[in-house]
C-alpha cells in the first residue's frame, strides 16, 4: 500500500531506501528499564511519574529519576516522554503546575496528555513540554485530529480502533505526527470509555486504577420473560472482554509506507527481559525494511525470538479490520511463556572468556541458555562450571542478583542478556 | 428558586406526549448512526415530528451525536447538523471533537453540548470546551456529589447531571457477542441473534447483571443497578445544577413516563416546598421500587462513593 507522494523513500544509487524512518518507542517502568529500553534500540521512552499517570502501581519515576532518564537517554540521542495521561478531578488540580514545570525543568522532551486541562497548563506553564494527545481520547477520525492540531499539538496518538486504511486517511488529511501501538497488551474497550473497575471494585480506570475487570470470566444469558436463559453450553468456556495482546510486526512495512511518526511498545509493567527482547526485535525489523524495502522480507526467528518473552498470545487487531473471535481469549486469560530471563551480563574478558554475570533466574551446570543483544547475533551454548565472586565453584546459581561467572566461548557485552528455555 | 431542567429519554415520537404530561422539560433523541445508547431510534422524519410535538409544550429536543466517530462517517456529519439546524432542533450533544469542528462549519449558531460520557470529571475542563462552544457539559457518572458541587461553583457552562437509571460501564469497538457466538461454532445464528433484547452477562463473584448489547457503535456493557437519587436532590438544587437527566435505556416507556412523573413531583416541590419534599421524599423513593423490574436494582450510583485509584 504505498502512498502515491510520498517523501517517505527515495532512490539513492539506483536502490530504493526509506528516508522517513518512524521513531520506535518504547515503555520504561523504571530507570533500569528506561536504560535497556535505550541500549537495546528505542529512538524514545514514555515513563510515568509518581502522579497524573495511568499505571498508577507501577513503580514510577521521581523527579531526580526523570532527570537522571534524560540524562541517559540524551547520550544516546533517545527522546523521553512522560504520560500525564489521567482524566483528572478536581481534586489533581492542585500541584499540577508544579508538577509540569519540573518536568520541563528535568529535560523531558514531551508529555502524553488526554485532559484539556493539563494541555492549557502545559502550554501556559512549560512551553518547552510538547504535548502529544494520549490514546485515552480515542480519536478516530481526520476531523477530530485536525481540531488538535488547531489546538497546537505536536501529535496524536490515534485510537487503538483505528485500521491501516483510516491511518492513510488521515495522515494524508492532517499535517501532524501520528503515534500508533505496534506491540502489547491493550484494552479492549475505546480508551477512557470503560469504568468497569468504578463499578467493580471502586477503583477509577481513568486515574490509572484499572484492575482488568475484562479479564475475568462472565456467563452470557438471555431474559425472556422471567426466564433467564444461559447463551452457552456446559463445555463453553465462559464469556470475556479479553483482547489478546498486539503484534504488529508483519504490518511494520505496511506502517513505514504509511508514514506513522512512531511506532510505540506497550507494557510498563513488565521485566527488562521483555523490554529487550520486544524492542531489539522492533529493532532489527525497521532497520532491515528502511536499508532495502524491496528486498524485504520477515525473518521467522524474528517472530519467534518475540514469542520468548510473550506469556499471551497475540492478534493485530484493527489494524488489519474488525477483530474476530480469534483475536480475544476465552477460558484462560494467559500462558506460559517458553523462555525465561536468566542472567544480566556485567562484563566480559575476551583473554580467558569468562563473563560476569547478575543472576536473574535459576540456572545450573548442564542448561542450555541463549544470549542476545544489540551487540551480537543470538547464540545457545551449554553452561559449564559456574564460580562465584570469591572464585568459589558453585552447584548452581541459586540467588537472585547474585554475581557469578563462567566461560562463554562468544563474547558478549555488558548489558546483554541470558535466557533459558522452561 | 431556579429550578433545574427535567430532561427525559423518549422510546418513540408518541412517547413524547406521555412524557410531556409528565411533566418533562426538555428530550433527548436521536439515532445509533450518529448517538450512543438512546432510549429509541428517530429517523429523520421522526426528529422533525418531535420538534413540532415539543413546541407544542414549550419542551426543547435535543439531537444525540455523541459517538465515536471514524472517518467514514466524517463526511456526513455535515448534512445531518444541516438538517437538525434547519429543523429547529435546541442543541447538538456531540463528544468527538469532529462534530463541533462540522457545526463551526456548516451551523455555527446550533448550541452544543458536551457529553463525553466517562471522561467529563473536572470543571476546568468543562470550562475548556465551553471556550471552544459547547453551552453545556454532561458530567461523568462516576463523580460523587461532592465534586458534582464544586464542578457547579467553578463552571462556566450548564451542568447536566443524570439522576437517574442506567449508566454505561464499558463500550467497544469489537463485536463481543457477535464473536462469542461464532468462538462457541453457532455461526448460522449470529446475524441476528447478536442484535436480540435481553441479554445480560452474569458476574458470579460480585451476584451483579450486567446488560449487554450490540449496536453500530460496537458493544456495550451496562450497570447492574438503575441510580436513583428522587430522594436527595436538595443539595443540587441548591447548587442550581441545570438540568437533571433520567435515561431511560432499555427501560419499557410506561416506566419511563411513571419515572418522569416522580422526578417532576420530587423538583417542584424541592424547589417550591422544601418541607414537604423532605416529609414526602421517602414515598417518592418507594413508588419507584414499586415499579422497578424485579432484575434491577436502585443504587445511588457514585454520588456517595468513595473512589480511589
Ligand atoms: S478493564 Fe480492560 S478494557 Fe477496561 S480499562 Fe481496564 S484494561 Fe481497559
Amino acid at each position: 500500500m504505498l502512498l502515491k507522494n510520498d517523501k517517505i523513500s527515495e532512490i539513492i544509487n539506483g536502490k530504493r531506501v526509506i528516508v522517513k524512518k518512524p521513531e520506535l518507542l518504547a515503555p520504561a517502568g523504571n530507570l533500569e528499564k528506561l536504560k535497556i529500553a535505550v541500549h537495546y534500540g528505542a529512538d524514545a521512552v514514555f515513563l510515568g511519574g509518581q502522579e497524573y499517570s495511568l499505571r498508577a502501581n507501577a513503580d514510577n519515576f521521581t523527579l531526580e529519576e526523570i532527570a537522571e532518564g534524560v540524562r541517559f537517554a540524551n547520550q544516546y540521542g533517545a527522546k523521553v516522554y512522560v504520560t500525564a495521561n489521567i482524566y483528572a478531578h478536581n481534586e489533581n488540580i492542585p500541584g499540577l503546575e508544579e508538577y509540569l514545570r519540573a518536568l520541563e525543568q528535568a529535560g523531558v522532551h514531551g508529555i502524553i496528555v488526554a485532559d484539556p486541562l493539563i494541555i492549557e497548563t502545559a502550554r501556559r506553564v512549560a512551553p518547552k513540554l510538547e504535548v502529544h494527545l494520549s490514546t485515552q481520547q480515542s480519536m478516530a477520525n481526520w476531523k477530530a485530529v485536525q481540531f488538535w492540531k488547531e489546538e497546537g499539538l505536536e501529535r496524536v496518538v490515534l485510537a487503538r480502533e483505528t485500521s491501516a486504511e483510516e491511518i492513510r486517511e488521515i495522515k494524508e488529511k492532517v499535517d501532524i505526527e501520528i503515534e500508533a501501538f505496534i506491540h502489547g497488551a491493550m484494552c479492549s474497550a475505546y480508551s477512557g470509555r470503560c469504568v468497569l473497575s468504578n463499578h467493580m471494585t471502586a477503583r477509577d480506570s481513568n486515574r490509572g486504577g484499572c484492575c482488568q475487570s475484562c479479564r475475568w470470566d462472565y456467563d452470557l444469558y438471555q431474559l425472556k420473560g422471567d426466564k433467564e436463559i444461559p447463551l452457552f453450553d456446559e463445555n463453553d468456556a465462559p464469556f470475556a472482554m479479553s483482547a489478546k495482546d498486539l503484534n504488529l510486526i508483519r504490518a511494520i512495512p505496511t506502517m513505514i509506507e504509511l508514514g506513522i511518526d512512531s511506532l510505540k511498545i506497550e507494557g510498563r509493567m513488565k521485566s527488562i527481559h521483555y523490554v529487550a527482547t520486544v524492542v531489539s526485535v522492533y529493532r532489527k525489523v525497521i532497520d532491515a525494511y528502511c536499508a532495502d524495502p524491496d528486498n524485504f522480507t520477515i525473518r521467522e526467528e524474528w517472530i519467534k525470538e518475540l514469542d520468548k518473552c510473550a506469556n499471551r498470545d497475540t492478534a493485530p487487531s484493527f489494524f488489519t479490520g474488525m477483530p474476530g473471535y480469534q483475536d480475544h481469549m476465552y477460558g484462560s486469560h494467559s500462558r506460559k511463556t517458553t523462555h525465561e530471563f536468566a542472567g544480566l551480563v556485567l562484563d566480559y574478558d575476551k583473554e580467558t572468556k569468562m563473563v560476569t554475570l547478575q543472576q536473574r533466574n535459576f540456572f545450573k551446570p548442564g542448561d542450555e541458555v541463549e544470549f542476545f543483544g544489540p551487540e551480537i547475533e543470538n547464540f545457545t551454548q551449554v553452561v559449564e562450571k559456574i564460580w562465584d565472586e570469591d572464585g568459589n565453584e558453585l552447584d548452581a546459581a541459586r540467588h537472585p542478583l547474585q554475581i557469578v561467572k563462567f566461560k562463554v566461548e562468544r563474547e558478549v557485552f555488558p548489558y546483554n542478556m541470558m535466557r533459558k528455555g522452561i | 428558586m431556579k429550578k433545574p431542567e427535567l430532561l427525559v429519554t423518549p422510546t418513540s415520537v408518541s412517547h413524547i406526549h406521555d412524557l410531556a404530561n409528565a411533566g418533562a422539560d426538555a428530550v433527548i433523541i436521536g439515532q445509533q448512526r450518529y448517538g450512543l445508547r438512546l432510549a429509541g431510534e428517530f429517523s429523520r422524519a421522526d426528529v422533525k415530528e418531535a420538534v413540532n410535538i415539543v413546541r407544542q409544550y414549550g419542551m426543547k429536543v435535543y439531537v444525540a451525536m455523541n459517538a465515536i466517530f471514524h472517518n467514514d462517517k466524517v463526511d456526513e456529519l455535515g448534512d445531518y447538523i444541516t438538517f437538525l439546524a434547519d429543523t429547529g432542533v435546541d442543541a447538538i450533544v456531540f463528544g468527538d471533537p469532529a462534530v463541533l469542528m462540522t457545526v463551526r462549519e456548516v451551523a455555527p449558531h446550533m448550541k452544543l453540548h458536551w457529553n463525553p460520557e466517562t471522561t467529563a470529571t473536572n470543571w476546568y475542563t468543562c470550562n475548556y470546551w465551553g471556550r471552544k462552544g459547547a453551552k453545556r457539559a454532561v458530567l461523568a457518572r462516576e463523580l460523587n456529589m461532592e465534586a458534582i458541587l464544586e464542578i457547579k461553583e467553578h463552571a462556566e457552562v450548564e451542568i447536566e447531571v443524570q439522576v437517574h437509571g442506567m449508566t454505561c460501564m464499558y463500550q467497544s469497538k469489537r463485536s463481543l457477542i457477535g464473536n462469542y457466538f461464532e468462538y462457541q461454532g453457532k455461526v448460522m445464528e449470529i446475524e441476528r441473534k447478536k442484535y436480540e433484547k435481553g441479554m445480560f452477562l452474569y458476574d458470579k463473584e460480585r451476584d451483579s447483571k450486567y446488560p449487554i448489547f450490540e449496536d453500530e457503535n460496537g458493544t456495550h456493557i451496562m450497570s447492574p443497578n438503575d441510580i436513583c437519587i428522587i430522594d436527595e436532590l436538595s443539595e443540587m438544587v441548591d447548587a442550581g445544577i441545570d438540568s437533571f437527566k433520567i435515561d431511560g435505556v432499555l427501560h419499557e416507556p410506561g416506566y419511563i413516563t411513571e419515572v418522569t412523573k416522580l422526578y417532576r413531583r420530587a423538583i417542584d416541590l424541592c424547589a417550591e416546598n422544601r418541607e414537604q419534599y423532605e416529609k414526602e421524599k421517602d414515598e417518592l423513593l418507594a413508588k419507584i421500587e414499586a415499579i422497578q423490574p424485579k432484575h434491577r436494582p436502585l443504587d445511588t450510583g457514585f454520588f456517595f462513593k468513595e473512589t480511589v485509584y
